[in-house]
């Protein structure tokens, strides 16, 4: 690594829901004051931190991805010879038979299997990606279409733009939303991070969503810091958050407080910290960045 | 009814909803209750219900995607399986196979595309499922999940594994409750394929309107199904929620209560009809409501 590649912090957490958008918005509001940096948004199926940064749309792009077979209807034989090969359950059986594309993995088996040859594969329109101006930088995010697949393939090219785009504005930092869960999506939001943030909350849900992301992280040789959210929920199992970062020799920010003002915060669209600077948890937001920033040697 | 407890965003009480639905129809009377009870946890990131339903298991399957195994004596190298992979998870250098086994989706194509006959499929296992029985107020629950191993991206494939796994006897006579992962991408759809209704969990804030827009989308439109909301934690955020169900024609089902002992009572793992039987009302309420919108 040169040192003129940007440094690249991705906030995951495993179980959904447990502060990740609240938590990159407050940190894309205070590096802004310190660095020029670049965010991007990688939960393409629920994305959100649109919502608190007042983005400007800039670019709207399309986005294609994988294959989806479709049979015609005039040259179906109804043989069934696409039934059986399919193994994903695709091939709805009848007179004629039809795909159903939700199902369809875009692999053409059927269509190497149809003796008719009427059975062809296109690339379905599956998303947009956008590139809007914030206040604290550019923001790179996207759409992933009701139910498409290939959100790993999207929240890939999400990165690369945004990182292209560091590369090309000399900006140290690359902020990235990631998205809940540890499959596809979550491995490509991972892939190539300098540190990860994993916010959990204190339960035993969280505890044990914790155990399997930090696997992850570990497994693809992403450093991790863990920011416990909402830490006065459970005393006990905040302390067994802490003994499992203590035995696993990961970092702990400072814990955050349950505070209702987040979600005032964000009915407001706004990062908690530009809304209540002084509240506890906006300055517990603070000295995690402060010890962030240390971390990634900014 | 098979009932698909969803959400779009992630955390706004998905597994809560599911489990205690499940616990208050468990503790129906007998003549109340539907003939069979099944649970399933479709979250296979993360599975979550089993911290609550403390289910005892008794069998395990390992679940895989069928890999290609190339017999070396008989291939030519011609580069016909590289052809046809839609995946790009085969390569042919110098007339030999190079497999990327995370890239294969283990559809079957180049095994069927060979012409010398010399791919055979191995199982590469990706995860396992799980099943057993949850028994609550003598009433037995047939409990599955699902777990991807981690480092693994294909969730799809574990959760239809797990759903052949456990059917209904008598789909109609049944009650099957299938708790679904965050997002509404391709393991979302998975869970929901097949089933009579999407019950969409939602909290009454910006983010989680944002989602609910996306998963009614998902359901009602592309996937056709009837839906129904429960707003979780209300009376925190705004009103962005109910203007929404009231414009789309989505009927909200129950409304629980932003209520700080049911947030403590869940971090210890305690669900919330368990720990405050006077929630058991309010849940019984919702099964009403479900009948009468699966039976019209």
């Amino acid at each position: 690594m040169t040192t003129a590649d940007p440094q690249q912090l991705v906030i995951l957490s495993g179980k959904g829901g447990t502060g990740k958008t609240s938590v990159a918005a407050a940190l894309a509001h205070l590096a802004a004051q310190t660095l020029p940096l670049v965010i991007a948004d990688a939960d393409v199926d629920a994305s959100n931190l649109d919502l608190v940064l007042e983005p400007q749309r800039l670019e709207t792009h399309d986005f294609a991805s994988g294959l989806v077979a479709e049979i015609d209807p005039a040259a179906c034989i109804a043989c069934g010879e696409c039934e059986a090969a399919c193994y994903f359950d695709a091939i709805v059986p009848g007179e004629i038979y039809r795909v159903d594309p939700i199902a369809c993995e875009g692999c053409a088996a059927c269509r190497y299997r149809c003796p008719v040859e009427a059975i062809r594969t296109y690339e379905p329109q599956v998303g947009q990606w956008f590139l809007s101006d914030t206040a604290y930088g550019p923001l790179y995010h996207a759409h992933l279409f009701a139910g498409a697949e290939n959100s790993g393939k999207l929240v890939t090219l999400v990165k690369q733009q945004a990182r292209l785009r560091a590369l090309d504005d000399n900006r140290p930092l690359i902020l990235v939303d990631g998205p809940p869960g540890i499959g596809c999506p979550v491995i490509s939001a991972a892939s190539g991070a300098t540190l990860a943030l994993l916010v959990v909350e204190p339960t035993l849900a969280g505890v044990h969503d914790l155990q399997r992301i930090f696997a992850v992280t570990r497994h693809f040789g992403v450093p991790a810091m863990v920011l416990v959210n909402k830490a006065d929920l459970s005393a006990a199992r905040t302390a067994e958050i802490t003994a499992f970062c203590r035995a696993e020799s990961v970092p702990l920010a400072p814990s955050l407080p349950y505070d209702t003002i987040v979600t005032e915060a964000m009915v407001r669209g706004l990062p908690v910290t530009a809304y209540a600077a002084r509240a506890s948890v906006s300055q517990a937001l603070q000295e995690t960045w402060a010890l962030l920033k240390a971390h990634l040697a900014l | 009814m098979k009932l698909v407890v969803a959400s779009g965003k992630g955390g706004t009480g998905k597994t809560t909803v599911a489990v205690n639905l499940m616990l208050t129809v468990a503790s129906l009377p007998a003549q109340d209750r539907p003939a069979e009870l099944i649970f399933l946890d479709c979250d296979v990131e993360e599975p979550n219900a089993h911290l609550f339903l403390n289910p005892e298991l008794t069998d395990e399957t390992t679940v895989g995607l069928r890999m290609p195994q190339v017999d070396v004596a008989r291939c030519t190298g011609c580069g016909r399986c590289a052809e046809v992979c839609a995946f790009h998870a085969i390569a042919v250098i110098n007339k030999k196979v190079l497999i990327f086994p995370e890239l294969c989706h283990g559809c079957g194509s180049c095994t069927y595309n060979c012409p010398e006959g010399a791919i055979h499929e191995v199982l590469r296992p990706t995860g396992t499922i799980s099943w057993g029985t949850v028994t609550t107020d003598g009433a037995t629950v047939r409990f599955g999940q699902g777990l991807l191993n981690v480092s693994e991206a294909m969730a799809t494939p574990i959760i239809r594994t797990l759903k052949q796994q456990l059917t209904a006897t008598d789909p109609a006579a049944a009650l099957e409750i299938l708790d679904a992962p965050p997002g509404n991408a391709c393991p979302v759809v998975e869970t929901l394929r097949g089933a009579d209704f999407a019950l969409l969990v939602t909290e009454p804030t910006p983010f989680g309107l944002h989602d609910l827009r996306v998963a009614v989308d998902v359901t009602r439109k592309e996937l056709g199904l009837p839906v129904g909301v429960v707003i979780n934690r209300d009376g925190v955020g705004d009103e962005g929620v109910t203007r929404f169900c009231a414009e789309a024609g989505v009927p909200i089902l129950l409304r629980i209560p932003q209520d700080r002992r049911v947030a403590t009572a869940y971090a210890e793992g305690i669900p919330m009809v368990t720990a405050f039987p006077a929630y058991r009302e309010a849940f019984r309420a919702l099964y009403a409501r479900l009948r009468e919108e699966v039976s019209a």
